[in-house]
């Protein structure tokens, strides 16, 4: 059996009376590469901001690394969501501080190691996710594709065992979104870390995706899970097998 | 339903609904806050000491030359209707005391307190409001950080450090502006209407302009942030929070002058 890291259990969630998901069930396992698809709208970003705990949910619940993010609060809910890294979808930088401040900031407040080690420490997050060199710019002077890879080198910053991606390609361009998905397996491989991520571009599923879930917003749940290969063979839904068989294609070409 | 009466009730209430809701929002929010405060006296270390300066350069210094103006130019209007209606029942002498107490007890700390409110308190809302939008509150909740010690707790220090020191520079160059008039339109000359102030405007109303002056900085960046945390993240949402955060700040800040000048006057006269 292998160890969970986060699991969600009969999760019901949605804004104010509109119910948008309800009855999903998952596990994540430590060291796969975990990706939620779906349509535009069925609620993928829903469902990981009820998982990092920036949303309460109607009914259900979380766990992460066999903590309960949904009945925890204040101290507690904080020291949970310190041991997870979650990168947003525009990279969620903060502009006021440079690259290497802003991947120092939770080292600083969390580690107490002196300032040379932190910066030595940022340095190398940056340079694995391609961007030494560029610890002195300010997160408006450079590119899109750059910010997302810099929220990656700060999501990682602590070193977590679990890190979600939000969109981590949407917005790139097919390049950008291809390196995107190397560094990902790169770093998955490297350092075990366990990922998941939201997405709709269908080009990474193949090439990145241990196992997927499949959301879909008629059902407001999940329509299909397992790994993508048997998925679009073998599942019963013709849509997934449609929508999989799609990105395949795209694959090959 | 659309007769003229329930309508007319419907909207009473909701709007009524609505402002109740907010006081409990304000409320609940200073308890926040100030759980936040409590926290950044107990660990002094822990404030982002550069933060605050920055803040106190943007609402202090940079504030400087607009505040001497205003509060200048309203020295000026002041005794230019004091000397027109003093002089109607020969009370010349008395312009220095009425200019000198009006501006260091209310004008001033007033005028000053609405400035930073336009400058200041809608640019905290706004640039809040825009870290919302681009997930950056998110960002730091899940880094595990509480938002307020970085983003109000800073803008706060600042504005009660700062906003008095505006308030006595604009005291000074208000009087200064009464000073001219009643120069120029009654003749009075500056030695005199000097020694007139100073007998009329007693140090306990300094202190009074200055404690307004430091409410007043608490209600403008505690506004201005908490309309920034509430903001929609359309493309409206952060206008919207900086118009409100505005309106509500002048709102309160009448309030609390009403509130304050009473408590005042009544220390005043025990
Ligand atoms: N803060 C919110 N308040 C109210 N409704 C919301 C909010 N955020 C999202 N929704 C609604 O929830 C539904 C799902 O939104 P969500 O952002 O989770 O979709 P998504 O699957 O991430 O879509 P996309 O692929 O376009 O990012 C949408 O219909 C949206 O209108
Ligand atoms: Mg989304």
């Amino acid at each position: 059996m292998r160890e969970i890291v986060a699991e969600v259990k009969n999760l019901k969630a949605g804004y104010g009376n509109r119910v948008i998901l309800e009855n999903i069930n998952f596990q994540v396992f430590k060291g796969e590469i975990f990706m939620i698809l779906g349509g535009s709208g069925c609620g993928k970003s829903t469902l990981l901001k009820h998982m990092i705990g920036l949303y309460k949910p109607m009914s259900g619940d979380v766990i992460i690394n066999g903590k309960s993010i949904v009945n925890t609060d204040g101290a507690g809910k904080r020291e949970i969501m310190r041991s997870f890294g979650v990168t947003y979808q525009g990279g969620a930088l903060f502009k006021s501080l440079t690259l290497t401040e802003n991947i120092s900031l939770p080292l600083e407040e969390y580690t107490g190691y002196p300032k040379d080690v932190i910066e030595k420490i940022a340095e190398r997050k940056l340079e694995l996710v391609g961007l030494d060199g560029f610890g002195d710019y300010m997160p408006s002077e450079i590119s899109g594709g750059m910010a997302k890879r810099a929220g990656i080198a700060r999501a990682m910053a602590l070193d977590p065992e679990l890190l979600f991606f939000d969109e981590p390609s949407a917005g790139l361009d097919p390049i950008s979104s291809a390196k995107l998905d190397e560094l990902i397996l790169n770093l998955r491989n490297k350092t075990g870390t366990t990922m998941l991520i939201v997405t709709h571009e269908l080009d990474s599923i193949f090439s990145v995706a241990d196992r997927v879930i499949v959301l879909d917003r008629e059902s407001k749940g999940i329509i299909a899970s397992g790994k993508p290969a048997e998925l679009l063979h073998e599942s019963p839904n013709p849509f997934v097998r449609e929508f999989l068989s799609r990105s395949d294609m795209k694959r090959k070409v | 339903m659309t007769h003229g009466y329930p309508k007319f009730t419907e909207f009473v209430g909701a709007a009524t609904w609505k402002f109740l809701c907010d006081c409990a929002d304000i409320l609940a929010f200073t308890g926040e806050l100030f759980a936040a405060a409590c926290e950044a006296v107990r660990h002094p270390k822990k404030i982002r000491w550069r933060e605050t300066l920055y803040y106190m350069d943007m609402c202090g210094s940079d504030a400087v030359p607009i505040t001497l103006m205003i509060c200048f130019l309203m020295g000026l209007i002041l005794g230019f209707q004091g000397a027109v209606q003093m002089h109607k029942y020969g009370g010349d002498v008395y312009l220095a005391p009425l200019v000198g107490a009006s501006i260091v007890k209310e004008l001033g700390p007033l005028m000053v307190a609405i400035i930073a409110t336009g400058r200041a308190g809608s640019s905290f809302a706004a640039e809040i409001g825009t870290m919302k939008v681009s997930e950056e509150i998110d960002a730091m909740m899940t880094m595990g950080f509480v938002p307020s010690r970085f983003l109000v707790i800073p803008k706060m220090i600042a504005m009660i450090l700062v906003l008095p020191m505006l308030t006595a520079m604009g005291d000074a160059v208000g009087i200064i502006g009464g000073m001219l008039v009643a120069n120029i339109k009654l003749g009075i000359p500056f030695e005199a209407y000097y020694n007139m102030t100073l007998w009329g405007v007693k140090p306990f109303y300094f202190f009074e302009g200055l404690t307004k002056s430091a409410v007043y900085a608490f209600i403008i960046a505690s506004i201005g942030c908490m309309r920034g945390f509430e903001a929609r993240t359309d493309a409206m949402g952060v206008g919207r929070a900086a118009t409100s955060a505005v309106v509500t700040s002048i709102f309160l800040i009448a309030v609390a002058d009403a509130l304050l000048a009473f408590i005042f006057s009544s220390i005043n006269e025990s």
